[in-house]
């Protein structure tokens, strides 16, 4: 019996432990680029886009940065929003919960969710070669449409599974075709449940660096054209923190600070959202 | 006879959350019997029963008064050793929950955790708890493969078998035949009037078939509260309360 | 206007499996597509000589690829080793043990913790865990490192994949039944016998399935990993060495092969080995967690 009391103390110890070791690590990771973002922070930095020759340059902003950022991330985030619906919809209503077809695209999300995104950057990158395009916000939104297509997918189906059944029951016992059902009835069921995973996988694409390493380039300038290269937050902070010059580096710290910043403001928001939507599901 | 009962409950309430789910119940339960609680669902019978083992501590947002003597220990003091008195009362539940592992693991599971090691001494109790419950001619042959292997009629024995195995001296039943087959069914009902020469049963229940079947006292509780208790055939025959006389006549159920 | 809405009924139907099926082949297409290209990197060397030579000279034409697969599968294990105990006692804590409050403002900050983008990982790496590491290396062992090693990549990395396992094995946990701990607890076994005994029992193939899913997302992860490792291509001694990822490696390296074509498809081929490791890898996973979940409610 005392063996058994100490091992459970013991055990409670360790994974208390654990737990502060895990909540303290979040706190240090958000307080260091805090610390190390506010000093760097400035106004220019979020106003203006860079000065000073080649994308290194001591002076302006990243304001070009975070618009490309915007870009490539709403672009595919919206372009995603056209695929999972209707992918969606159709395995929760087109289609039997049983059905080989639903159970294999569902999995092929999961293993989709788990591809790396260099790698996706390089697939995107060789077909865009292969058709002759050269990095650009359209080669930037096509390879985060194809990451965060399953991430939104998956959360929309989710949340998607919550409707319930009866209603769809009762629906086509009212003689809806499943056009209707699906795209009237179950669809504003699940607008909330768009809005926060478009978030959430808004979220996963602004923050990525790898997939548009190669597909999105770099540059100095306002995002104007599809066809142009376009920079991005991410990418600026990697490339700035990598130069030897202490002013170029600061400017790498208040970089993360605002992009830190924007995904806990999607995160929060999304989180609100899917809160409220579960408050007031019948 | 009420009086020498050794579990006795005194002004128990339980709470979950704002909700009263016990209101000032006070009962002693008879020694080696069988005690039916019966009452509508909802009623707080199951509540009841895991009270007089600290079930209730598991769950979110409960707040609990009252005493449960239990050989003359208070159950709800904060002091007492949970573990030791959970140990004297044995738990069946509406479904069998088979732990995950061997039929001999499950049987074995309790008294290994209360310090019997030897593999002997434990093969002797798993064979001798499963003579029991009328299972070791089933299983003798597959010791060893997973319990969720058996049907659910055996799965349940096994699940007595296995409250047996750490010697309780109550047996907490939590309407332990309503997923089985009739035929299971009878076989654990007449379980119990054998054991009830060696344990005290308490039976939730909502089937009055059974209370009437196999109770010797019989509990009537109603949104809470209890409302009526006694020896059954009084019980039964001549309720005093017009609830117990509804519910007995099945007015409501 | 019957027929108006059986034209629709149809026509969505055909728009929308055209959508559902290029999206199954969507992974079909990538591994064709890599694997097309790769091939050409076998016209003159194979795939014993790929995977195991320790020269990686573009150039010349020579692509061993040993010291990148090293480095992966040493900062990949490592990660694993000090994610995964860590993630299992936070998951059974907020599972089993924590306050309800507590448990659920822990699961919040666990999704905060998911999605926070690599490059802050990175910039945290070189802020505190890079020095962090250069100092421990001087003081206990006397060596001076610049701290961009095979340590601050696992340490950073680890943080990464902690979410990924802790939110599984959380998940998982509270698919146990409530019945079987009840039992366990009737039959006098204290909270830790029963969460050893019966819920980490139950479980235990799923466990096994979220530190595969850790170690697949630790295999492909670039930026942060490329921010702190040091990227040198030789075998680390120890775990203050530098090590390069094949992560890295196609990360550096995708700009200059363009105009080489073997080279382009060496590149090509390490793209694919990634693909292929972390497909399998999640499939094997899910195929697990699958299992369990269905069989569970019985």
């Amino acid at each position: 019996m005392r063996i058994a009391e100490y091992e459970e103390i013991f055990f409670k110890v360790l994974m208390w432990l654990a737990f502060l070791l895990m909540a303290g690590t979040l706190l240090f990771i958000i307080g260091t680029i805090a610390l190390k973002g506010i000093p760097a922070m400035n106004w220019d930095m979020v106003t203006k886009s860079a000065k000073g020759g080649f994308y290194l340059g001591k002076e302006g902003g990243v304001l070009h940065a975070i618009a490309g950022s915007f870009c490539i991330a709403g672009g595919a985030g919206i372009i995603s929003i056209f695929i999972s619906v209707p992918l969606v919809i159709f395995l929760n209503v087109y289609l039997n919960k049983k059905s080989v077809f639903s159970s294999v695209t569902r999995f092929f999300m999961e293993i989709l969710t788990g591809v790396p995104s260099i790698v996706i950057g390089t697939i995107c990158f060789t077909f865009m070669m292969y058709i002759g395009m050269r990095a650009s916000l359209l080669g930037g939104i096509i390879a985060i449409t194809i990451l965060i297509t399953p991430v939104m997918c998956r959360s929309l189906d989710e949340i998607a599974s919550q409707v319930p059944e009866e209603l769809m029951t009762a629906t086509f016992a009212l003689g809806s075709t499943k056009y209707e059902a699906g795209f009237i009835v179950f669809f504003r069921q699940i607008v909330p449940g768009i809005v926060s995973s478009f978030l959430l996988a808004f979220g996963r694409g602004i923050g990525d660096a790898a997939a548009v390493l190669f597909t999105a380039g770099f540059t100095d300038n306002m995002p104007s054209s599809l066809f142009e290269p376009v920079a991005s937050l991410s990418l600026a902070i990697f490339f700035q923190l990598e130069m030897p010059i202490e002013a170029v580096r600061q400017r790498a710290y208040a970089s993360a600070l605002i992009l830190t910043f924007i995904i806990l403001i999607i995160s929060i928001l999304s989180r609100m959202i899917a809160a409220r939507y579960r408050k007031f599901k019948v | 006879m009420i009086d020498n009962g050794h579990i006795t409950i005194k002004n128990l309430n339980v709470y979950y959350g704002k909700e009263h789910a016990l209101k000032d119940v006070s009962i002693a339960i008879p020694d080696k019997k069988i005690t039916a609680i019966i009452g509508p669902s909802g009623c707080g019978k199951s509540t009841l029963l895991k009270s007089m083992n600290r079930l209730v501590d598991c769950m979110d947002n409960v707040r609990y008064t009252g005493k449960i003597f239990v050989d003359g220990e208070d159950m709800l003091d904060p002091e007492v050793e949970v573990i030791h008195l959970r140990k004297k009362m044995g738990l069946l539940l509406q479904k069998p929950y088979p732990l995950p592992m061997s039929i001999f693991d499950n049987i074995a599971y309790g008294p290994r955790i209360h310090g019997i090691k030897k593999k002997k001494e434990l093969t002797e109790i798993v064979e001798h708890y499963l003579k029991e419950v009328a299972l070791w001619d089933e299983v003798k042959n597959r010791l060893n493969s997973p319990a969720s292997m058996l049907s659910i009629g055996q799965q349940q024995r096994l699940c007595l078998a296995r409250g047996l195995a750490v010697k309780p001296e109550v047996i907490l039943c939590d309407e332990p035949t309503s997923s089985l087959d009739p035929i299971s069914s009878q076989h654990i009902e007449r379980k119990f009037i054998e054991l009830k020469n060696d344990y005290t049963i308490i039976l939730v229940t909502h089937v009055l078939r059974q209370a009437k079947k196999l109770a010797d006292y019989v509990i009537f509780m109603y949104l809470g509260e209890l409302i009526e208790h006694g020896p059954a055939e009084q019980l039964f025959n001549d309720p005093q309360h017009e609830l117990t006389k509804g519910y007995i006549k099945g007015v409501f159920t | 206007m019957f027929k108006i809405r059986k034209i629709k009924d149809k026509l969505s139907l055909k728009i929308i499996l055209i959508i559902a099926i290029s999206f199954n082949l969507l992974l079909i297409v990538n591994f064709i597509l890599l694997s097309v290209k790769s091939e050409k990197i076998f016209e003159s060397n194979s795939l014993f000589s790929l995977l195991l030579g320790g020269n990686w000279q573009p150039l010349g034409g020579e692509f061993g690829l040993k010291y990148f697969i090293a480095g992966t599968l040493f900062v990949t294990f490592l990660s694993i080793m000090l994610a995964a105990p860590l993630g299992i006692l936070c998951s059974i804590f907020l599972a089993e043990y924590a306050p309800k409050k507590i448990s659920v403002l822990s699961k919040s900050i666990i999704d905060i913790f998911a999605g926070i983008p690599s490059v802050v990982y990175g910039i945290w790496g070189v802020i505190c865990i890079v020095p962090a590491v250069a100092g421990v290396a001087h003081k206990l062992f006397g060596l001076n490192i610049t701290g961009y090693s095979l340590l601050s990549a696992s340490v950073v990395l680890s943080i990464m994949i902690f979410p990924i396992i802790t939110n599984i094995v959380i998940e998982l946990i509270e698919f146990v039944p409530q019945e079987l701990r009840e039992v366990s607890y009737s039959l006098g076994a204290t909270r830790w016998q029963t969460v050893k005994h019966v819920v980490i029992r139950k479980i235990y193939p799923g466990i096994i399935a979220a530190i595969i899913l850790g170690l697949s997302r630790a295999f492909g992860e670039t930026m942060a990993v490329m921010m702190v490792a040091g990227n040198v291509a030789a075998m680390p001694r120890n775990v203050f060495d530098p090590v390069y990822t094949l992560s890295a490696l196609i990360a550096n390296n995708y700009g200059e092969m363009m105009s080489i074509p073997l080279y382009d498809s060496a590149v090509m081929f390490v793209s694919l080995v990634l693909l292929v490791t972390v497909v399998l890898f999640n499939s094997i996973a899910r195929i697990i967690i699958h299992r369990i979940m269905k069989n569970g409610i019985k």
